[in-house]
Order: C-alpha cells, then structure tokens, then sequence
C-alpha cells in the first residue's frame, strides 16, 4: 500500500557558527532554506510571502519615483551603524528628498563564501528596524554568493519606489539667484565614522555615523509649505559636491558662510589630523534645501523641530554667476572657493 | 578645537591686516615667496590674499614634496610594483602624479599593481610584517619632515630583521632648494621674479632649527620668516617681512617660537644623519639637477635600500613640453600663465606635479582661487 514519502530532515541553519557556502546561492534546497529561515525571517512581509518571480504591488497616489543604490561600506559595522540600516537609509533618502513618499524597497545580496551566517542575521535584523522605522517595506529580494576572494563579505544593493503628490516638483535645476541655502545639521558624521574606525583614531566623544532615514522630516519640511525647490542628500563628496552639482544644474553660483556651517568639534579635529575637509565629506542622514529667501526662516524652524533637523542651519544663497562656482567665506576673513573633491579620498564609504 | 581655532580668528586676522596695510609703503610692491607647500595651501584654503594690500604678492615656491620629484623617480616606482611585483606602499598624493607610457601609480594599481596608500611608513613596516613572502617597498618622498620617520623605520626594519622590506628613498632637503631659487638666472641676473623675502618652512625647521637660512639673509640679503601653517602665523609672518624689507634688515626671524628652536630637533638629526647620507646630485621636477639636495641610504643600510636590492638605474624623463610647472615651482611664473591649466590640466587629469597634490600651487589655485580668474576676465570683458 502507498505510504506516505518520509519528509527529508532539513538541519537548520547554524546562525551561530554558520557560514554562508556556494550551495546557498545554488538555487537548491540550501537557498530556499537561507531564505525562509533567515532573510523571511527578519525581513517577511504580506509581499514577500506571495512567493513568485515578481511582486504585485498596489499603486500608491500620484508620480512614481524610483533610486537604486549600491553599499559596499567597509567596514560592514561601524559606529553609529552597520550596511544593513545604511542600504535602507541611503535608498530612503534618495526618494525622500526627491519629495516623494517612499513606500517599497527591494535589496539585491551578493555574498561571499565564507561569511558568517551570525553577521548576516545582525544586518538582516538591523535592515528590518530601518525599513521598520522608515515605514517601508521590503518587497523583493535576491541572492547571489561568490566565491571567497571575489567579493569582500557582503554587497547590498537596494531599489527604492515612492510617490510623488502631484503639483510638487523638486529638481535640482531649479535653484534662483536670492535662494536661500539651508542644512539639517551637522556636516561629515558618517565619513568620519568610518574613518576613525578605520584608523582606529579614538576620541573622548567616539564619532557616530549620522546615517538615518529622512523621510519623516521631508515630510514635516514640504509640510509647512515654503517654496522649497531642490532637496538632496549630500552623501559621496559631501556638501561641496552635492551643492556643485545643483550650481551646474541650475545654472548659478552658490556664497556659503563657512562660520555658518554645523561640524562637530569631533569631526573637525578628525579631519585635521586626516588632512580632509569636512565639506567633503559622506553624510547619511543630513539633507541641504534650497528655498525661496522669504521662506527660509520658516523652513528653518520646522527642520528644527524635527529630531533630526535641530542643528539645522542656513548656510548661504544661491547668487547668479554664468560659472556656476561654490564660494565661501571664510571664517578667517578670505574667499575661496568650495570645488568638487579630486580623486577618491574615501573609498568604500557607503 | 582648542590649540586650532585659534590660530585661526577673523578678528585676529582682521587685526593684522590693518597693521600690514598700514606698514606697507605704497610706492613699491612687495614678492614673498612662500617655501612650503603647506603654506600655500593655507594662503589659498583661508582667502589669506583678500586680507593683503593690492601691492604685496605671495609667490609659491618649490616645498610641495610631490611636485618636485620627477617623473623618472615615479617610473622606478611603478616598475618595482608591476616588474618586480613588489607591494609598494606610498603617501596617497602620490598615487596621482603623472608618469611616463600614461601612467600614474593609479593606473600601475588598476594594471594589476599591488600598491597601497598608507599614513606612515609605520604602515608600510607593518604590511612587511604581516606578509613574510611578499616584498614590500615604501616609496619615501619628502622635504626634513619625514626624512626622521623613514630613518626609524629602517632602523626597526633592522632591529627586527625584517628582511623583506626596503625603501625607494626620495628624501630632498629645503635649503639646497632655497639656494637653487636664489641662484637661478630669473632671480640673480634677470630680476624676471623679484624676491623680497621668505616665509621659512614649519614642520620642516622643526626638526631642521632655524640655523640653516641665516645664510641666505647674509648672503643673499633676503629677509626670512620662519612661520607655522596655520593662516595667523603666515598673517603675522608678512607683517614681519614687510617690517624688516622697510627697515632694510634682512635676517631670519621665528615666527613660529612655539615649535621651531635654532637648532631644531637634535636627536631627529642624529638619526637621519646614522641612516642617510648626501646625493652627490638628484633631479627635481622644475629645478633640473640639483648637487647635495637630497639624501641617499647608507652602504650600512644597503640591504633596505630598494636601489641597491633591485639594481635600480635612474633614468630622467623630461616633462610635457607645453606644461609650465618647472617655471611655477621657481616662481617665474604664476598657474594662469599656463596654457594647460584648468584646459586639458585639471585635479582630475593633472599634466604636471603642481596640479595633483593639494600643496601644488595650481591645485591650490583651481581648487580654492579660480573664482578669481572669472571676475577678471568678466572685468575685462
């Protein structure tokens, strides 16, 4: 008589002394299991579990806005974060600060053979309170695992899709001569983090990164209605790349007052010691606004209302000037101008 | 950032500028040469030129240490990373300057080159250590203020048997620089750069006193400062140049008391003096061949030297013939007078030394004085 096929024994996943092997991006049983017992666990939701190749998803209100972002911070941990809340914030952001109401994320993981199933599960958990917090959810997913030496441990890569109300256009051709320049808070955080892990500089204050999603404060921002026409988030390059970008897209000059400028006093002697400059350095939870002048004031005490804005600033005006160049004054009492970073300076700092 | 800041106060600064503007003569102008790139950098960083009078210029001279080596020296350098398949450990800016078959050290690494960028030779001791059966070179560049550290590590090297580290030494020496500038025919003959004074290195006198540039203010007649980096000592330093040009005094004066002696640090010029000894002559990019200006490892020491261990023959290699950087590090001329500069030379894609290093005087100027450029060509427009 047919009897029942004995179900196979499956040995759980060993999240303490486990290791990720080739077989878990094979496509097998083993990659079902990574899945199920590990990524669904921490990050599982209404969409994931539909299980198919894609996710149906329902369409929020006005305009679709969609970034993709790549992590390849080193290293995976660090103070103040890890690339786990890192590859939700900087994806977060990037559709914040477009004005858009982020609302799914996908991640796409590249593993390397070896790494410990331990730090996987941390990022995974870590990832979830972001995605928590920020109020997304994680809608899609991959997984890729190559072999030892061909990766360095762990590559996130996240998709984020918001909405866009319609009537709100923020680009960042769209800043005027008179504009005010504002600031969320202090510049160089995360850059500096990372830094002084790696260096292993050790301060009274240790530096933490300030990477965190935005969108709440986005939301307070286009919420108190002043004429805001560019938002960014100045992460690679720092202030003074994000801000010659918006020169060159809108074609005008930008005086910033560089004793205006929130930095650590932290960061500052880190950079020092460094040789770097704290304008251009990676921020992960700092966003600039360029408003209408009669604006700013208002826009200023709403950021500062918010947690995440109470060291906001404003930190200069946009001018017109055909050569689209970044000026400062200096605290010291000269000129100089604000230039894009040269070269790479900090590889691998998100 | 205590100890910092302060050395860098408007008000301070503000201060100074009423005093120099009201010292300076107006029927005749007044050329300092700034020896050090660090000062350069400083002037350019800190808009220290808005707070000068229209009649006192600052002219950059030579003391960036990756703008004065030549391209055959980075040659030898990616030669040993891609022929002998060392690991090269150097200071970042070095990465960046251009060599010769359109390659940078950058380019060496992305071909396959193992070459890291460390902080401190400590870092290069400690990738030795950490791979016995690799060899590792630390390519040493730089003026007497890291000549003392390079000594160190050869000696630690020694001490703990390391055998499988050397050093490409690149070390150059600031005075010789100096007497090469005085000497030139621009200077002494032509007058085509009037040198009025000198703001004298800091870190550089630190270790090697104040001693060594008495010999130019006697000799040459040429007033010397010898000020820190921060913008207030290079302020308080042409204040004091332009008292002593006024006064027809030309002496050497420490403006920067709080770590420059006259004899400087003894015992970091014992050290330097164990390990290394005179060139007889070395190339440097703009100056040409300069006899006694850089130094060389000891035959004690042979075995860390990476030219004695690798057979290394140094072979020059002349600059781009349009690129003017020889005449800007002399002084002869100014970054805008380059026909390269911010057109086909830029941070990005530098043609010459003084375009890659933040010290450079054309980096200095593209990246924090070009706004400069615009308003004269819009004035003249």
């Amino acid at each position: 008589m047919p009897g029942h096929v004995k179900k196979g024994y499956a040995r759980p996943l060993d999240l303490k002394q486990g290791r990720v092997d080739m077989s878990h991006g094979g496509g097998g049983r083993a990659m079902v299991q990574l899945i199920t017992d590990l990524f669904a666990k921490y990050l599982g939701n209404e969409y994931l579990a539909q299980g198919n190749d894609g996710t149906c998803l329902p369409a929020g209100a006005g305009r679709l806005v969609v970034s993709t972002d790549s992590h390849v911070v080193s290293p995976l941990f660090f103070p103040g974060g890890d690339i786990g809340c890192l590859s939700v914030h900087g994806t977060v952001n990037d559709v914040a600060v477009m004005g858009a109401r982020p609302l799914y994320l996908t991640a796409g993981f590249i593993l390397e053979e070896g790494f410990p199933l331990a730090d996987l599960a941390r990022i995974c958990e870590s990832m979830a309170r972001a995605a928590s917090d920020a109020g997304v959810k994680l809608v899609a997913g991959d997984t890729k695992v190559v072999e030892q030496g061909k990766g360095d441990g762990l590559f996130i890569t996240t998709t984020g899709i918001g909405f866009l109300p319609e009537g709100l256009s923020l680009s960042g051709d769209q800043a005027l001569p008179g504009d005010a320049v504002l600031v969320s808070g202090t510049l160089g955080d995360h850059g500096m983090a990372i830094m002084s892990k790696r260096e292993n500089l050790s301060f009274d204050a240790p530096i933490l990164s300030d990477t965190a999603a935005l969108n709440g404060l986005t939301e307070a921002m286009l919420a108190s209605v002043a004429a805001i026409r560019v938002m960014r988030d100045p992460t690679r390059g720092g202030l003074a790349a994000t801000l010659n970008e918006i020169a060159h897209q809108s074609g005008v000059g930008i005086h910033l007052e560089e004793s205006a400028i929130p930095v650590r006093p932290e960061v500052e002697a880190a950079c020092e010691l460094l040789g770097l400059d704290p304008l251009n350095i990676a921020n992960e939870g700092k966003l600039i606004a360029i408003c209408a002048a009669e604006d700013a004031q208002r826009l200023l005490a709403t950021m500062r209302a918010h947690p995440l804005g109470a060291q906001a600033a404003v930190i200069g005006q946009v001018v017109a000037d055909p050569n689209a160049f970044v000026q400062m004054r200096t605290q010291f009492g000269g000129r100089r101008m604000v230039d894009w970073l040269s070269g790479e300076q900090l590889p691998r700092i998100c | 950032m205590k100890y910092v800041t302060e050395f860098r106060d408007g008000g301070v600064a503000q201060g100074l500028a009423r005093a120099i503007a009201a010292e300076v003569r107006p029927d005749r102008r007044y050329n300092f040469m700034e020896f050090c790139g660090g000062h350069t950098h400083a002037i350019s960083r800190y808009g220290v030129p808005d707070l000068l009078p229209p009649n006192v210029r600052m002219i950059h001279g030579p003391g960036c240490p990756v703008c004065v080596l030549p391209i055959g020296r980075i040659d030898l350098a990616i030669r040993l990373a891609l022929d002998n398949g060392v690991i090269l450990c150097t200071y970042a800016d070095t990465l960046r300057v251009p060599a010769s078959d359109g390659l940078s050290l950058m380019r060496a690494k992305a071909r396959g080159g193992d070459i890291r960028m460390v902080y401190a030779v400590t870092d290069a001791l400690k990738i030795a250590r950490d791979h016995p059966e690799r060899e590792v070179v630390f390519f040493a560049i730089g003026f007497e203020t890291t000549t003392p550290p390079t000594a160190v590590a050869i000696k630690l090297a020694r001490d703990q048997g390391l055998g499988n580290f050397s050093v490409l030494c690149c070390h150059v020496l600031t005075p010789s620089a100096i007497m090469n500038i005085l000497e030139s025919p621009e200077v002494r003959d032509l007058g085509v750069v009037p040198l009025d004074g000198f703001i004298g290195p800091a870190h550089v006198s630190t270790v090697i006193g104040s001693r060594p540039y008495a010999f130019f203010a006697e000799e040459y007649r040429k007033p010397v400062v010898i000020a820190g980096f921060e913008p207030l000592d290079v302020m308080q330093a042409i204040l004091m140049l332009v008292r002593q040009v006024n006064d027809g005094r030309a002496v050497v004066e420490n403006e920067f008391t709080r770590a420059v002696t006259e004899q400087g640090n003894e015992k970091a010029q014992d050290l330097v003096s164990e390990v290394f000894e005179l060139r007889r002559s070395f190339e440097w990019r703009g100056l040409g061949e300069v006899p006694y200006s850089a130094l060389r490892i000891r035959e004690g020491f042979a075995a860390f030297d990476a030219e004695r261990r690798y057979g290394l023959a140094y072979k020059p290699v002349p600059d781009n013939k349009a690129c003017d950087c020889g005449a800007i590090l002399r002084g002869v001329k100014g970054p805008t007078d380059c026909k390269l500069f911010g057109t086909v030379c830029t941070p990005e894609n530098p043609m010459g030394s003084c375009m890659v290093s933040s010290e450079g005087a054309c980096a200095a100027h593209y990246t924090y004085g070009r706004y400069k450029d615009a308003s004269v060509l819009e004035a003249g427009a």
